[in-house]
């Protein structure tokens, strides 16, 4: 057994570091997080336009496409170089959801149309899934596409989509059949935001902010060329699409990168003069933490030796979403508890550096968004049925 | 990167699960544990002539060279058949002092011995107040004109009631916690003013306290540097830590594979009681805690092996996180066996319950959970 990379592996490394070092600068960083509105998509615009210009923005891409060949150990390295960095990943919804559908099940038009605008960011995606009576149970979904010449009609609602008010597109999955199994009625279809009838609803979540929306289709005609491969075989491909997603889905340098931010701050808060990290009750607090995302360095790392060696990870790669994202959250429950009385204050027109915590708010706004990362992409209830189901056999 | 076991390797982990499936079941178990020496001596000779017991020695004393990668896919599988012969307390701790001292003599005359299953060996390091400070000694040694006189009481010492000899941490100099001042010394155990006091852990382990009064042992026989004993111990204890968690994740193996198991054929309610969603999500979760168990082993293996080419921090960094959570992982993985299989789980005839004693005593070991996780703290914050 060994952890060492090869030669040319850390060559890479230096590479991906330097150029992070050199390109993902504090104003793109400040914009791409916390900018408000129009500030926030400028802000991830411009820096995914900055991977793209260096031909990395989409790792997991086919070479024909714009993808960069990588090995999987060469696409672990770039991940845990960005979280290093503190750079955010690139926006999910175009490059890792819909594009890969595109280029598998697309035709050649779509792909010319639709793919080098998703590489360079021109277009910005969001995912048209969940509806009102539709979460973990996807495929109850009832927004319908009426066949109706050489266009659908479209009428439904999605919910909880991730920055709708950004998108110039929505892929979405819809019913255009009742008449079969529920999950044999849905297509696969793209919708331009701007066609008359879209309406996005903001949703206001419980850290303040805005960044879900409900959307809401009212007679809305999608031209049939913005079908996906055949009628009632959407659920095929979505489900094709969930395996695709990326495999480091641990977080693991994000999350280490957390920590590593808690333990200063924690070297600053005091309590009776003592600062918390010398505190014996919080050393215990986290180290619960950072013993669990030794282990989640490690079975990540055992799933990316496994298929650098060619082969399919084993069943511990199944683990990772559910740790990961666990992981994530026991970090921000700890930031929030560090914050003490500050984690609960909204300064208001205060700036947050007069208000002596920044971190605090940030603290609240991670914690209270972060209760989403057990939610979506499949709950953690959900991923539990399915490793019973799939590696335990039950 | 590379986290599969080599070639050799999986042959020797192959050996040891062969010989555990075909002649180590639970009644085989049952019957050695209950016997007088609480070990079988056949088998002991068997482990010999397999070349088990030469794994971790060097070449020049008969020894295969392995590495503590060898050992631990070994111990695995030991775990998995829970496995009594007294490996670690002879092979791994009386055998490791010895062939990391630089007592050529003594090397050469008991590891062989070692080796070919002639000489069972304990090491006390315990002592009734000490819990898991190793350097608590209050045994002592006096010089006397050709040797050393000791003077102490050791407790729960694994094996000593077989052994034919012993190593004994005794104070040659400092006060009572001093880590200065503690020298090893072997000795016979049926040497004048040994007695030995045998009993029985939950986990069928046959361990004894042992009182030494005016115990005389040679200069010959004191192993290592006087007054620095602590030094060869701290080179062993990572080397044995690695051994007992391998053991441990073995047995957490075994029992998520043995409850799996049997939820899938015992029926409640007209269906098998797998088929219950709290009970699937539960077995994911012990499942998910194997695995992390794993990740943590393998992680102590690189930070120890030759490869490792981080700073010492780092190594017991990952070291101490890998007992603290094993032992979590034990503790759940262990409850949550006896939980699902119900009341059957809670019978002397089922081995459920034999493997969650093992993992509870190897769970204290050199230190509990908690005590890592302080020490883990300790270089950390």
């Amino acid at each position: 057994m060994d952890v060492t990379f090869t030669k040319e592996d850390l060559a890479f490394r230096s590479e991906v570091r330097e150029f992070f070092v050199t390109e993902y600068d504090a104003s793109v960083a400040e914009r791409s997080k916390h900018g408000k509105n129009a500030e926030l998509k400028e802000g991830i615009i411009t820096w995914q336009k900055k991977l793209y210009a260096k031909g990395w923005v989409a790792p997991s891409w086919p070479v024909e496409y714009g993808g960069t060949g990588w090995t999987p150990t060469q696409k672990f390295i770039f991940e845990t170089e960005r979280g290093i960095a503190g750079a955010p990943a690139v926006m999910p919804f175009g490059i890792s959801m819909v594009a890969p559908v595109i280029y598998t099940f697309g035709n050649a038009e779509q792909k010319a149309k639709f793919l080098p605008r998703i590489l360079s960011s021109d277009d910005w995606w969001c995912q048209g899934y969940s509806e009102p009576g539709a979460g973990s149970d996807l495929a109850a979904l009832s927004t319908t596409a009426e066949h109706a010449g050489d266009h659908y009609v479209v009428n439904g609602r999605k919910i909880w989509t991730t920055y709708a008010q950004y998108a110039d597109w929505i892929f979405c999955l819809v019913r255009t059949s009742k008449e079969v199994r529920k999950q044999q009625g849905i297509s696969f279809l793209l919708i331009d935001m701007k066609t008359p009838g879209v309406s996005v609803k903001p949703i206001v979540t419980i850290d303040g902010k805005h960044s879900l929306n409900e959307v809401i289709f009212d007679d809305v005609a999608v031209p049939v060329e913005n079908l996906i491969g055949e009628q009632d075989k959407g659920w095929t491909y979505a489900k094709a699409l969930l395996a695709h997603e990326r495999t480091g889905m641990a977080d693991v340098a994000d999350s280490k990168r957390a920590l590593a931010a808690l333990k200063d701050r924690a070297s600053v808060e005091v309590n009776g003069g003592t600062a918390m990290i010398d505190d014996p009750v919080f050393q215990m607090r986290l180290s619960d933490i950072e013993v669990e995302l030794m282990a989640l360095e490690y079975t990540e790392l055992r799933v990316i030796a496994a298929m650098a060696a060619g082969g399919m990870p084993g069943p511990e790669s199944s683990l990772l979403k559910i740790k990961g994202t666990e992981t994530t959250q026991a970090i921000q429950e700890l930031q929030l508890q560090l914050a003490a009385y500050y984690g609960g204050a909204l300064p208001g027109n205060l700036e947050p550096e007069a208000f002596g915590h920044a971190f605090a708010e940030e603290a609240r706004h991670g914690y209270m968004y972060g209760r989403a990362a057990t939610i979506y992409g499949g709950s953690n209830e959900v991923q539990r049925n399915v490793i019973a189901k799939m590696v335990l056999g039950v | 990167m590379n986290f599969e076991y080599s070639e050799e390797q999986t042959m020797l982990k192959d050996s040891v699960a062969r010989f555990v499936r075909e002649q180590y079941d639970f009644d085989t178990r049952r019957a050695i544990v209950a016997s007088e020496a609480g070990m079988s001596q056949e088998f002991w000779a068997m482990f010999a002539e397999l070349g088990w017991l030469s794994v971790p020695f060097a070449e020049e004393y008969g020894g295969y060279g392995g590495t503590s990668e060898d050992v631990a896919a070994m111990m695995e599988e030991l775990g998995k058949g829970n496995v009594v012969e007294p490996f670690v307390a002879t092979v791994l701790l009386f055998g490791g002092l010895l062939a990391r001292s630089d007592n050529k003599d003594l090397k050469s005359a008991v590891i062989p011995k070692i080796i070919d299953g002639t000489c069972l060996g304990a090491f006390g390091f315990l002592e009734r107040q000490s819990r898991f400070e190793l350097t608590d000694v209050k045994t002592s040694a006096t010089a006397s004109d050709v040797g050393w006189v000791l003077n102490g009481d050791k407790a729960v010492v694994v094996n000593a009631a077989n052994a034919d000899q012993l190593i004994v941490t005794a104070r040659t100099s400092g006060g009572q916690f001093d880590r200065q001042g503690i020298s090893l010394f072997l000795l016979d155990s049926n040497a004048e003013g040994v007695e030995i006091s045998p009993f029985v852990m939950m986990d069928g382990q046959k361990v004894a306290n042992i009182s030494l009064r005016d115990v005389f042992v040679p200069a010959s026989q004191q192993v290592g540097v006087l007054d620095a004993g602590m030094d060869l111990v701290d080179l062993v204890i990572p080397q044995v830590l690695l051994a007992l968690c391998s053991e441990a994740l073995g047995i957490m193996v075994k029992l998520n594979e043995a409850t799996l198991n049997y939820t899938k054929t015992r029926k409640q309610f007209g269906v098998p009681i797998s088929s219950f969603q709290i009970l699937q999500h539960r077995m994911v979760d012990t499942f998910m805690a194997a695995e992390q168990a794993r990740s943590m082993v393998y992680r102590g293996l690189c930070a120890f092996g030759d490869g490792g080419s981080i700073d010492a921090t780092e190594r017991y960094r990952s070291l101490h996180a890998m007992k603290v959570v094993v032992a979590k992982s034990s503790k759940l993985i262990g409850e949550e066996a006896i939980q699902m299989h119900g009341g059957m789980g809670m019978t002397d005839e089922l081995d459920i319950g034999h493997f969650v004693k093992r993992l509870m005593t190897l769970n204290v070991m050199f230190g509990d959970g908690d005590f890592h996780q302080k020490k883990f703290n300790q270089l950390s914050y």
